[in-house]
């Protein structure tokens, strides 16, 4: 308790020499001549947010971008190598169709699900507690969202798995699919008729993405509901007055107008399940390749030491990070154009 | 990202933007019935979704009230059946005294790292998105792009750099302060200036479209009456943001709260926040289910607390910045 009050002062007495040093420099502004007292303000303004975020960010990326040109200490240039290492070894190419994974059907289902539940909730009686439960799992951590769903996955020698006293329970459900109840589901990649190949992801990682998705689509749910109140009333009812249905009146009305929203969720989910690191290190550690790129990236640079491809993993995220924006922008202006139109 | 699929902000007679305290369950007074896109298969759709959602949480929330012997050998859901109950797991991971695994420990472990961290990001990204808002210089628009650029960059890329000043005090290789002589991953400092960088970007990105929206003719009019910059900011920027600030904090709150990447680079054992300690317990005590779940329940009250008490001021900010954009 005493170390949490500690580091509360500490944090207050430092905010407030930050702000006395800033009003010292503001005030110095005032010998400087008067065409330039305008911008230095402004920097003073600027300069710990600036600072922050050039030693914090910007001086990191570049670093990280420079070291993923160098072998794995750091001494020697390498060009691409680590890139093409990335591709050419079975175990890394997979994390990255893992990731691709948990970026399509992750968000696809994250966005449906939330979509349908601000649709159809909307107006429901019971509407408040069926959404809060819903949002519950955005408050959890992922971490905790993991051990959450390791009592859903659990399998032998454990019989506390809720899953497979699902599935066990299911008469004449093959074993394949877990129907004598003790499939262990974090390791097998196949799933009934379903069995991959050892370059594709398996259904475990699918698995992994369901906790993804239940931890997501509150937020969805959440921003989906705002934007579905915001469509007029009036437009709805002149549709329903046409004689349009429920569902013509969602497709053609609530849909397009909202459209901009979907689009901008859409992009936060696929960023955040590019960035997929806690649930699999909290449920599997990346291991019966169900790794993902951002849990590659940690097991490669902190936990085998490896400078050059960790670096690499690390780029690699945030290009795949730049097709994702430049969609949104895209749909985002299509959006815009169709309201403007 | 603008959509015009959002009202923006209730404005005050006296022109100032608030954000409405509505809460977001609640339907707008005069909504009909008849605008309602519920259906009466979609209710199932939703009771079947809650029950998909809510039913692993049970999961957690019925074991850690069950006995050691009942969590290990059958299921919870067989509590209903063979109904016990006992605080001992809450007991055992609250006042298991200095052996590690007091949680009680780590819960104040994460107080200390989120509060101080939400303090910081926010008091900074607030006097940018002044300087965004209402100052002028040169450069100032590509700036703020350069800044919403930066909310791209994912964390992962500034990792290993950040670890080499915070360790080595090295900046791009080049050592600029003498940092190796002590563990900065041993005190909170590391994990404080991590997470006031990695989320800089996005609290300057929520702040200045808030101060931006804020009227014009009231800063003006205090520029008039001879206000300078310092004053503006203190008297009315702060005081008229208090909305936006409470929206941010509650979000950078519960993000830094559930965090688990940086602390697991930036923080030691002794001063690891609450999820680091979880997740280390499923590593260790794998076997230790009884003690997990009353672990887990212990690490996610406080962000649900947060998070439900708040909500109303939340849905604001999230809105503010995911659909206004």
């Amino acid at each position: 308790m005493w170390e949490l009050v500690k580091a509360i002062v500490v944090v207050s007495l430092s905010l407030a020499i930050l702000l006395a040093f800033l009003g010292l420099l503001y005030w110095l502004t005032g010998f400087l001549p008067k065409r330039w007292q305008e911008s230095w303000r402004a920097w003073v303004f600027l300069f710990p947010a600036a600072l922050a975020m050039v030693v914090g960010l910007l001086i990191p990326a570049i670093r990280t971008l420079y070291l993923s040109l160098f072998n794995d200490t750091s001494n020697n240039w390498v060009g691409f190598d680590n890139y093409l290492d990335i591709f050419q070894t079975r175990g890394t190419r997979l994390t990255v169709f893992n990731s691709i994974l948990w970026v399509t059907a992750g968000t696809a289902i994250t966005i449906i699900i939330g979509l349908a539940v601000a649709r159809y909730a909307d107006g429901m009686r019971g509407e408040k507690v069926a959404k809060s439960a819903i949002f519950i799992p955005v408050a959890v951590s992922l971490v905790g969202a993991g051990l959450i769903w390791t009592f859903v996955y659990a399998g032998p020698p454990f019989d506390n798995g809720l899953l497979n006293a699902v599935t066990g329970s299911i008469p004449g459900l093959p074993d394949s699919m877990g129907g004598d109840g003790e499939r262990l589901w974090y390791l097998e990649r196949g799933f009934g008729p379903f069995d991959p190949p050892s370059s594709a992801p398996g259904f475990n990682t699918f698995l992994l993405i369901v906790i993804f998705i239940w931890a997501q689509a509150g937020f969805a749910m959440v921003i989906f509901s705002a934007a579905i109140r915001g469509v007029p009333d009036s437009l709805i009812e002149a549709a329903k007055v046409d004689g349009a249905t429920n569902r013509q009146v969602f497709y053609r009305v609530t849909l397009p107008y909202i459209r901009g929203t979907v689009v901008t969720v859409t992009t936060l989910t696929m960023i955040a399940g590019l960035k997929a690191f806690d649930i699999v290190a909290a449920t599997t550690g990346g291991h019966f390749d169900t790794s993902t790129i951002a849990n590659e990236f940690y097991q490669t640079k902190f936990v085998q030491g490896r400078n050059g491809l960790g670096a690499a993993l690390a780029v690699l995220i945030f290009v795949l990070v730049i097709p994702i924006v430049i969609m949104n922008r895209q749909a985002q202006k299509r959006a815009e154009e169709m309201m403007g139109a | 990202m603008t959509t015009t699929a959002v009202p923006e902000p209730a404005v005050t007679e006296a022109g100032a933007p608030v954000l409405a305290p509505t809460k977001i369950y609640k339907q707008p007074v005069g909504r009909s019935v008849s605008t309602s896109l519920s259906s009466g298969w979609g209710k199932f759709l939703v009771w079947g979704l809650v029950a998909l959602w809510i039913i692993p949480i049970m999961g957690l929330l019925v074991s850690s009230v069950r006995p050691e012997t009942d969590v290990k050998t059958t299921g919870w859901w067989e509590w209903f059946t063979n109904f016990h109950v006992t605080t001992a797991n809450y007991k055992a991971v609250l006042n298991s005294g200095s052996n590690g695994d007091n949680l009680w420990h780590f819960f104040l472990n994460s107080l200390e790292i989120t509060i101080p961290s939400v303090m910081l990001s926010i008091g900074i990204a607030t006097l940018a998105a002044y300087a965004f808002s209402w100052m002028q210089f040169p450069g100032r628009d590509w700036l703020f792009v350069a800044t919403v650029a930066m909310l791209m960059v994912p964390l992962q890329m500034a990792l290993i750099p950040m670890l080499q000043l915070l360790v080595n005090g090295e900046i791009f290789g080049v050592h600029v302060l003498p940092l190796e002589r002590f563990d900065i991953t041993t005190t909170i400092y590391g994990v404080w200036f991590a997470h006031v960088c990695f989320g800089m970007p996005f609290c300057i990105f929520i702040m200045k479209s808030f101060i931006s929206a804020l009227p014009k003719d009231i800063v003006e009019a205090a520029r008039v009456d001879g206000a300078g910059h310092m004053t503006i900011f203190w008297r009315l920027i702060v005081p008229l943001s208090v909305p936006a600030i409470a929206a941010l904090a509650i979000f950078q709150f519960v993000w830094i709260w559930n965090d688990y990447l940086v602390a697991l680079i930036f923080t030691a054992r002794e001063n690891a926040p609450i999820t680091k300690q979880l997740k280390d317990m499923t590593g260790t005590r794998g076997q230790s289910w009884h003690i997990l779940t009353a672990a887990g329940i212990v690490a996610m009250i406080l962000p649900i607390i947060v998070f439900f008490s708040l909500q109303r001021y939340f849905v604001r900010g999230l809105l503010a910045g995911a659909v206004k954009g």
